[in-house]
């Protein structure tokens, strides 16, 4: 599905002294199947704004449109658990939403709650444990026996067992050590191609929107600052530091490089294996510049 | 040679009879003045040495002396005076109603009094960069502000060590790097020893010396830059290394002979650019 | 967040009343939902409101955001005054509504106890809009504080009062996030059989009850490592003091106290 935004702005509390305007005038489209990644630091508006995906608040003002769901101000779908069974949120700690007795009944909650058969339930449980890396021993435990890792696990799998089209991912890997983080941003994006859904993650990692985004919209103060493909914005070394926003550091090292060699390599994704050949040209006398 | 602050020795640690060791036979010294970060993946037993440096948990067996005193029942208080400790969860720290009722707590239970209390208060908001927050509610409060706040509130006590328990972990980058430059800061202009745990290696940069934990052991401990030269051995017990040392190391492939393990941008382009000079 | 927990909350401010001593204003406070008791006429009636009217106007706060704070409030002003008008049965029939009479007595006495209801409630909601919760548990403290001979735990209370205070915006994010991650899975808090609703709320306490036992661990262990061992020997530093401006003001509110008796009689 499509995802839209026309002059979506949102204002808290309005009309009262603590009003505080946490969108304003946002639009962008996000085609069906892509990867994009959101990012500005905290308070920019980035929670607000995917709050609107699944109207669990409705825009002050403009539209936000998500596949044929169109969600004004003020007015909520009339289907809005169809679109809330379409479209899945983790929230930043997801482990803090679980509440049942087993793993197995906290994971079929979501499901359950949207109609989804019994049978297929446990088909489908039975298919997102593999992909999200957790053993099937586990489902007669207590969710509040296990890990933090492993509760993660059992919060994201309950949100996969809805099989929404759109994943809406808020910070998911916010307090896992390196590997961890390295294993959770492996498994959403092999989700993403093998089921075809469409994926906006909420990150303050550059590195991750540089690795796994087609697309990255930068928002400041509520207000969307930047977007475009990630090695398009990225480059863009002034804007972001207007905001304060790191650059990833394979773009700072090669301004650097630039800076001390006088010789341009240009940002193209490349991995670090690929970077170190051109660095070697360069640094063994051969002129990029051509 | 310096004077040793804390020394644990043999020590071992589990939470009950039935549970695994968190901690096995682990032996390490930290000296006055000194900058250790103690680094290891989740669950790595980091933050336990941590809790049992000041008394909030006791070891099975082996002891922990700090300051020339031995870590019990009671010497505890006494312990807890020159070891000040900033933990995880920015909220669940946080006790008073302002910041400047938060930074009091530490002092109000030590009976410092009131006059006391504003001049420090005063003093070490500016350390931490608060100055302009002393009547902020917590709420109103950035995680990085927080912590802030809480370095503030165990610096006002004049402690001799500052654990940091993976005080960043929660924080946004920007946050992260406001607690790093505090941090840095407090360290060089005060006589504190200093104790980072955290399980990000780019924090450690700055750190004299790194004890990397893993299952509840000691696994090694070295300077920061021996550290990042055990690039394998690090991503095997679920440590990430950074840009820098793994660039490093592709050149070294490509037969750029990076000698000096880099720590930073600035080291590897200087030795790229007097290898450049020779060819 | 929801509009309702608005009501009574404190408004920063920088006004006379913003600044009296809490004790001061509770006292005034205290005093004031007595002889509100007093007042018997028009005059007396219009010196207390007046006086009402005025102390709200000083703390800058808009007029229209305290009534709209007191919505709930509303319904019970109306309900007794209606009530009046029904029951009491003196003075002239004013008119007939198909054989249903409205006596003017009913009249003045409904407008009257609607009145002092008014009165009571925009007075005590002056406090919690003006002071700050810290300030009232301080004052609390310090009005209790001869209990202490009599080994009641005046410390530790005040204590538990400033942390609940300090944990209320946390824990009404909390509820904010859980709720919004239980919705997105399809659980639905505002429509549906009552039976239904009851058993959505299981999803949001268990959370809420899971974190606030790990918060409050995490927190008693913080506040051990900080050195927290009872109210023995501890110092304070926050510091109630009485002015010149808390005495000035109690000597206008004697006054207008003694005016409202003075018209009583006439």
């Amino acid at each position: 599905m499509d995802i839209t935004f026309k002059d979506v702005s949102f204002i808290y509390q309005a009309n009262s002294p603590f009003a505080h305007i946490a969108l304003k005038d946002v639009s962008f489209h996000i085609p069906s199947g892509s990867f994009v990644a959101i990012i500005g630091h905290t308070g920019s508006g980035k929670s607000t704004l995917i709050q609107h995906l699944n109207g669990l608040i409705t825009p002050t003002k403009g539209e936000v449109r998500i596949g044929d769901y169109r969600i004004h101000s003020g007015k909520k779908p009339d289907s809005l658990k169809e679109l809330r069974s379409r479209v899945g949120v983790v929230f930043q700690y997801p482990e803090h939403q679980l509440f049942d007795e087993t793993v197995e009944k906290d994971i079929a909650f979501g499901p359950k709650n949207f109609g989804v058969p019994a049978v297929e339930i446990s088909k489908r449980i039975n298919e997102i444990l593999p992909a999200v890396g957790l053993d099937e021993n586990l489902l007669d435990r207590s969710p509040f026996d296990l890990s933090g890792g492993q509760m993660r696990r059992v919060a994201i799998a309950g949100v996969l067992a809805v099989k929404p089209e759109i994943l809406v991912l808020d910070e998911p890997t916010a307090g896992l050590d390196p590997k961890g983080q390295r294993e959770m941003m492996d498994m959403f994006y092999n989700l993403h191609k093998d089921q075809g859904l469409t994926t906006v993650l909420v990150t303050h990692s550059m590195e991750d929107a540089v690795k796994y985004a087609d697309q990255v919209i930068i928002m400041n103060k509520g207000s969307k600052y930047m977007e475009g493909p990630p090695e398009e914005v990225f480059v863009q070394r002034e804007l972001l530091n207007q905001v304060q926003l790191d650059i990833p550091e394979i773009i700072q090292f090669l301004h650097a490089f630039e800076t001390r060699f006088g010789s341009h390599i240009p940002f193209k994704r490349q991995t670090i294996e690929r970077l170190a050949q051109e660095i070697s040209q360069v640094v063994k006398g051969a002129d990029l510049r051509e | 040679m310096r004077e040793k602050f804390i020394e644990f020795r043999n020590v071992s640690f589990r939470y009950g009879d039935n549970e695994p060791w968190v901690l096995k036979n682990v032996s390490f010294d930290i000296y006055k003045d000194e900058w250790v970060a103690i680094i290891g993946h989740n669950g790595s037993g980091k933050s336990t040495i941590a809790k049992l440096m000041n008394g909030l948990l006791y070891p099975q067996e082996g002891e922990i002396i700090i300051n020339g005193l031995p870590v019990n029942d009671k010497h505890v208080w006494e312990i807890r005076k020159f070891v000040g400790m900033v933990f995880q969860n920015p909220d669940n720290q946080f006790v008073g109603t302002t910041v400047q009722d938060d930074v009091a707590f530490g002092m109000e239970n030590r009976g410092v009094p009131r006059e006391e209390m504003i001049l420090r208060i005063e003093e070490v908001l500016k350390a931490v960069r608060m100055e302009e927050y002393r009547l902020t509610e917590p709420h109103r409060l950035s995680g990085g502000q927080k912590q802030r706040a809480a370095i503030a509130g165990v610096l006002a006590i004049k402690p001799e060590v500052l654990i940091l328990d993976e005080a960043t972990a929660m924080l946004d980058p920007r946050g992260r790097k406001e607690i790093m430059q505090t941090v840095a800061e407090i360290q060089q202009q005060s006589e504190i020893s200093l104790i980072t745990i955290t399980h990000d290696l780019q924090e450690v940069v700055k750190a004299e010396r790194v004890i990397v934990m893993n299952n509840g052991k000691v696994w090694d401990e070295a300077k920061p830059r021996e550290i990042f030269a055990k690039k394998d051995e690090l991503r095997k017990i679920g440590l990430d290394v950074p840009f820098v040392a793994v660039l490093a190391d592709e050149l070294i492939q490509n037969g750029i002979m990076i000698k000096n393990e880099p720590l930073d941008h600035d080291e590897i382009l200087e030795e790229l650019w007097t290898l450049h000079s020779k060819m | 967040m929801n509009n309702a927990i608005i009501i009574g909350q404190y408004v920063p401010g920088n006004s006379l009343v913003h600044r009296l001593d809490p004790r001061m204003k509770i006292t005034i406070i205290f005093l004031f939902v007595i002889f509100v008791f007093f007042a018997n006429n028009v005059l007396s009636y219009s010196i207390l409101t007046s006086f009402a009217i005025i102390t709200t106007a000083i703390t800058k706060i808009p007029f229209r955001f305290i009534l709209k704070g007191l919505t709930p409030v509303w319904f019970l002003i109306i309900f007794t005054f209606l009530l009046h008008l029904i029951v009491t049965k003196e003075g002239i029939i004013l008119f007939d509504i198909l054989g249903f009479k409205v006596y003017s007595g009913a009249l003045i006495q409904g407008f009257a106890i609607s009145l002092r209801f008014f009165l009571l409630i925009l007075i005590t909601s002056l406090l919690t809009l003006t002071t700050t919760p810290i300030e009232i548990t301080d004052a609390i403290e310090d009005i209790l504080h001869p209990l202490k001979k009599i080994k009641f735990p005046v410390h530790e209370l005040a204590l538990m009062m400033s942390i609940s205070l300090r944990f209320i915006p946390t824990l009404l994010q909390e509820t904010d996030k859980i709720s919004k991650a239980q919705a997105s899975r399809g659980v639905d808090f505002r429509t549906g059989p009552i039976r239904d609703r009851i058993k959505a709320v299981v999803p949001l306490l268990v959370p809420l009850f899971v974190s606030a036992f790990k918060r409050a661990e995490e927190l008693a262990m913080a506040m051990e490592a900080r050195g927290y061992q009872g109210g023995e020997g501890r110092t304070k530093l926050r510091e109630l003091k009485i002015r010149k401006l808390d005495i000035y003001v109690f000597l206008v509110f004697l006054l207008v106290i003694a005016g409202m008796f003075y018209t009583r009689n006439y």
